[in-house]
Parts: structure tokens; C-alpha cells; sequence
């Protein structure tokens, strides 16, 4: 306990801008941080408090929110995870995206824009990435439904374009 | 005349023998150069997390075993791992060793289909393959006589176990790990010092630390590269703080080393089977929990040392009787991420063989 009142008091000092709550009886030390505050403490946390490994992003629909969560841990150390939570509204969610500080959350935040439709910001190529361009709508979503009437032309993804032209051998 | 040269594209799957399912790298190429790939998954993609929102706790356990079907076992216990945080369920202790046990032997299979098919990458058609199967055939013999299947054992409940091991299987099992070792031996004459091994996987497809790091790599390549990270250690679970092992660490981070580390833990494994059937209790192989599960609102995430990485389970729950939200965090998944940056300036034959030496499974890469 001791050492997540440190870590906490670090992050306070660091970044003092920063308004967050620490979630009360959760099995894991939980941050719930402001969207724009993400960058600053992600990256203060990877750098001076050593916890350099981004294991997990995944996201929840809640009824009144969406919910992206992080799980932080640390290669040198071992030991229990630090989590972020980052709360966004209904409509149009957004959040920076912590490519910049970590290679390996580009897949999974295409997975979470992929299955609950949330907008990375900064994402060098934000894209679908388990389904397939044009695939209508965030199966995970709580509001996602499959209609039933849909036709499997509908479902289907466009062929892709013939190989370019480039792509033929030239002939001298 | 100066030679004239310009770039290809070309689609390296979805059906391609050496993608190990059904995935697909979009490669471009100078000559057989490649300058760039790009990963393209989905293909295998079945809705696993979207399913299970509509099933109870205990019906999701058959999906997990559908993640990597290789290592059901390893799925299985990171699930029911989750399960139990939810619940502060304590599954008892010989329930716990059974689970070490199965664990360790999922490790040793996965690890020989790996190196098998690496070799089989290389162009040493089904024979090294085929060492590599036969011990891995005495284990899953070991998980049929337990769990009634070979490969999708569905073995492991909210608790502890579907039912105990039957009678003499303890035996058998002590049969076959007192063989591994000989036979572990056996492969590496074959293998380990083959020339045509090292000389196509020395110095290929090298991963850096820094960059292993940034991506999170985990499991047997993450220590290839030297990181020194195995959730065994770093947030010991069950009962593996008792057991004596270590974890084989290198620090070339090429091909070959991420051979080398499999092979030995292999060993490790070994060692630690001899322990826990050493020391395998009596008692219940089951904590008395509820038929129908409810877990109370909140959520939990849990993490192993599965033999491809840290698998990990979040699991949300409202209180009801089906999970709010469930998400697997497949170690193969973020694996893989890193593909181009082990490619790129290799040739396309590498491609094979570095793909090989990541070993994914589609079947947890896509869910």
C-alpha cells in the first residue's frame, strides 16, 4: 500500500495539472484520468516509475459511458499492474492514442476502434484490423445488433482493387 | 546498360502453407529484398468475445479451448483464473498442482509443435516434425485420459477441476516425464547443432530489446531478446513459488536463440513436473462453488505464463448470470505486431522461417 501512495504521490507531483481518481476497494491500483491528461501520466509512468510494459488496452460499454482501460506493468520489476481508465462520452469518443510511447498499442487500439468504434487520436493508421473495411458498424457495443434481414452481399467486403499496374513486369 | 529495377507487391497468403492458418503479409519486395510487410489478420475471426456476452460463465470455458487450440489447457486456466478472482473463490490445493502439472505438459507440446514446425519452415519436410510429435503424442494421451479430449480439454472449472485424474495416471505421467529428458537430448543431436538450422536462423529476423519492450512482446521470444520477463516469476500465481526453475533467458534475439529458448524450457518444464508429481497432495479436486455463477459487479483481470506469452482475461460482471464485458489478451496477438520489424531487409524465404519462429496460432490472433 505504501508503494501505490508513492507512486501516486510521483504521478501528483509530475504532472499537477492532472485531476484523477484513485477507484476505491478495486483489485488493482485504478486510475480513472481525464482523456487529455493520458499522454503526460502514461509517460511519466513508463519512464520514472519503471513501468515500461504496456500489457493490455481493452474497452467496455457502459450504460453511461465508454470506458478504455489500460493495464501497465513493469519488465524490470514484475509485480502487480497499475491500471488507467479513461472515461469518454456516448457520442463521438476520443482519446490520444499512446503510439507515440508504446509500439505495441497500435493492434490494440484498432481492436478497440474495430469492435467499439473509439477514435484514436495521433494513430498512424487507424483501421479496421478483425473485421474488415465497410463492415457495418462495432460488434461490441451493447447497441450493436445483427439484422437479420441483411443479405450476404451486404456483409461482404468489396474486392479489393486489381493489383496496380506498377505491379506488372515491364516490358523494355 | 545499368539494370533496371522496380518494386512488387506481393500477397503472401491467406492460404499459404507456412502461414500456420490463415493469415495473410502484403509484402513488398526489391528483387527478394523485402522493404516492407504489413500483417493483415481477421481471417479466423469468429466473434469469441461477442459470443460469450451471451453465454453463462461456465459456457465460455469450451471457447477458450477454441483460442489456441494447441494449448487448451493453458486457455482454460487463465480463464477459470479469472473466474475465481471475480468470486475470491481458493481452488484447493491438490486441484492446483493437478492445473501446475497440465500446464507445464501444455508448455512442453506447444514448444515441440513450434520447433517442428520451424524446422518444417526450413524445407526439413515432416521428419524433424515427426520427432517432434512423438512426444507430444505420450502427452496428449496424458489429456484424453484426463479430460476425455486430446486437444480441446475443456478441463478446468470455477473452483478447480471437472473431475479428478483417474487411477494410475500419476503413473504415467511420471513414465513420460522420466523419459523427456532422453528424448529431449535426442532432438537436440539432431537438431540444435544442425548446420542448415543455424546457418538460416543465426542473426535472422533479430529482435532488439528496446524495441521488444516497446511492443511488449512476452513469453519465449520476449526472453529470446533478452527481456527477462516471465509472469511465473514476476507475479508468481498458483503454486509455482515452490517449485525450483528457471527461465532461460538469451540475448541475440534471432531466430535461432527463440529456438534455443523453447528447447530449454522444456527442461524447465521437466523439472518442475518432477516436483509437483513429487508432492502432489490427497484431498478435494474441486472447492465447493455454486452451479449457476453470479459473480457480484466488478471486474477482474488475470494473467499466466501461457507457453506462448502472458495470456491474460478481463472480465467485467453486472451481477447477473452472463459477463459484462470479456476480453482475452492473446500473447500471439502482440507477438505479431512486430512482424515487419523483423522482416524488413530480409528475404522473402526468411519471412517463413521468422514468421515460423514467432509462432502464432490464427485461432487466438483473430478469436
Amino acid at each position: 500500500m505504501a508503494e501505490e501512495q508513492d507512486l501516486l504521490a510521483e504521478v501528483r507531483a509530475a504532472v499537477p495539472e492532472a485531476e484523477f481518481e484513485v477507484v476505491e476497494g478495486s483489485r488493482d491500483l485504478t486510475l480513472v484520468v481525464k482523456p487529455e491528461h493520458l499522454l503526460d501520466i502514461c509517460s511519466h509512468l513508463r519512464d520514472q516509475a519503471h513501468m515500461d510494459y504496456l500489457s493490455m488496452i481493452t474497452s467496455v460499454d457502459r450504460p453511461e459511458y465508454f470506458e478504455v482501460v489500460y493495464y501497465l506493468y513493469s519488465y524490470r520489476h514484475g509485480g502487480p499492474p497499475v491500471v488507467i481508465k479513461v472515461r469518454l462520452p456516448k457520442d463521438a469518443p476520443q482519446v490520444p492514442s499512446l503510439t507515440s510511447l508504446w509500439r505495441g498499442a497500435d493492434w490494440q487500439e484498432r481492436e478497440v476502434y474495430d469492435m467499439m468504434g473509439i477514435t484514436f487520436t495521433g494513430h498512424p493508421d487507424l483501421k479496421r484490423i478483425l473485421t474488415w473495411e465497410g463492415f457495418p458498424g462495432h460488434p461490441l457495443r451493447k447497441d450493436y445488433t445483427y439484422a437479420v434481414e441483411t443479405t450476404t452481399e451486404e456483409l461482404l467486403p468489396t474486392l479489393p482493387e486489381p493489383l496496380e499496374a506498377s505491379n506488372r513486369l515491364e516490358k523494355r | 546498360m545499368p539494370l533496371k529495377t522496380q518494386t512488387i507487391t506481393v500477397n503472401m497468403g491467406p492460404q499459404h502453407p507456412s502461414t500456420h492458418g490463415v493469415f495473410r503479409a502484403v509484402i513488398k519486395m526489391e528483387g527478394e529484398r523485402i522493404v516492407d510487410l504489413e500483417p493483415v489478420i481477421g481471417y479466423l475471426h469468429r466473434g469469441i468475445e461477442k459470443l460469450a456476452e451471451g453465454r453463462t460463465y461456465i459456457q465460455s470455458i469450451p471457447l477458450t479451448d477454441r483460442l489456441d487450440y494447441i494449448t487448451s489447457m493453458s486457455n482454460n486456466w487463465a480463464y477459470v483464473r479469472s473466474i475465481e478472482r471475480l468470486m475470491g473463490i481458493e481452488p484447493p490445493e491438490r486441484a492446483e498442482y493437478i492445473r501446475v502439472i497440465m500446464a507445464e505438459l501444455t508448455r512442453m507440446q506447444s514448444h515441440l509443435i513450434s520447433v517442428g514446425f520451424l524446422l518444417n519452415d526450413l524445407g526439413a519436410f515432416f521428419t524433424p516434425m515427426l520427432y517432434c510429435l512423438e512426444g507430444r503424442e505420450k502427452i496428449l494421451d496424458l489429456f484424453e485420459a484426463a479430460s476425455g479430449s486430446r486437444m480441446t480439454c475443456n478441463y478446468m472449472r470455477p473452483g478447480g477441476l471437472r473431475q479428478d485424474l483417474p487411477d494410475g495416471w500419476l503413473d504415467q505421467c511420471r513414465k513420460v516425464v522420466d523419459w523427456f529428458p532422453g528424448y529431449v537430448d535426442e532432438l537436440e543431436q539432431l537438431m540444435t547443432e544442425n548446420e542448415i538450422l543455424v546457418m538460416r536462423c543465426r542473426g535472422v529476423g533479430v529482435l532488439r530489446p528496446e524495441v521488444a519492450r516497446s511492443y511488449g512482446v512476452t513469453g519465449p521470444m520476449g526472453r529470446a531478446s533478452g527481456l527477462n520477463y516471465d509472469v511465473r516469476r514476476a507475479e508468481p500465481y498458483s503454486v509455482y513459488s515452490r517449485f525450483d526453475f528457471q527461465v532461460p533467458v538469451t540475448s541475440n534475439g534471432d531466430t535461432y536463440d527463440r529456438y534455443l529458448v523453447r528447447i530449454r524450457e522444456i527442461r524447465q518444464s521437466v523439472r518442475i513436473l518432477q516436483q509437483a508429481l513429487r508432492d502432489i497432495p490427497e484431498g478435494d479436486y474441486t472447492a465447493k462453488v455454486p452451479k449457476a455463477l453470479r459473480p457480484p459487479a466488478g471486474e477482474a483481470y488475470t494473467r499466466i505464463e501461457a507457453p506462448k506469452g502472458e495470456l491474460g482475461f478481463y472480465l467485467v460482471s453486472d451481477g447477473g448470470p452472463n459477463p459484462y464485458r470479456w476480453h482475452v489478451r492473446p500473447p500471439t496477438f502482440v507477438n505479431l505486431s512486430c512482424l515487419k520489424d523483423l522482416t524488413v531487409g530480409w528475404k522473402i524465404a526468411d519471412v517463413v522461417v521468422i514468421l515460423g519462429s514467432v509462432d502464432i496460432i490464427l485461432g487466438e490472433v483473430d478469436r
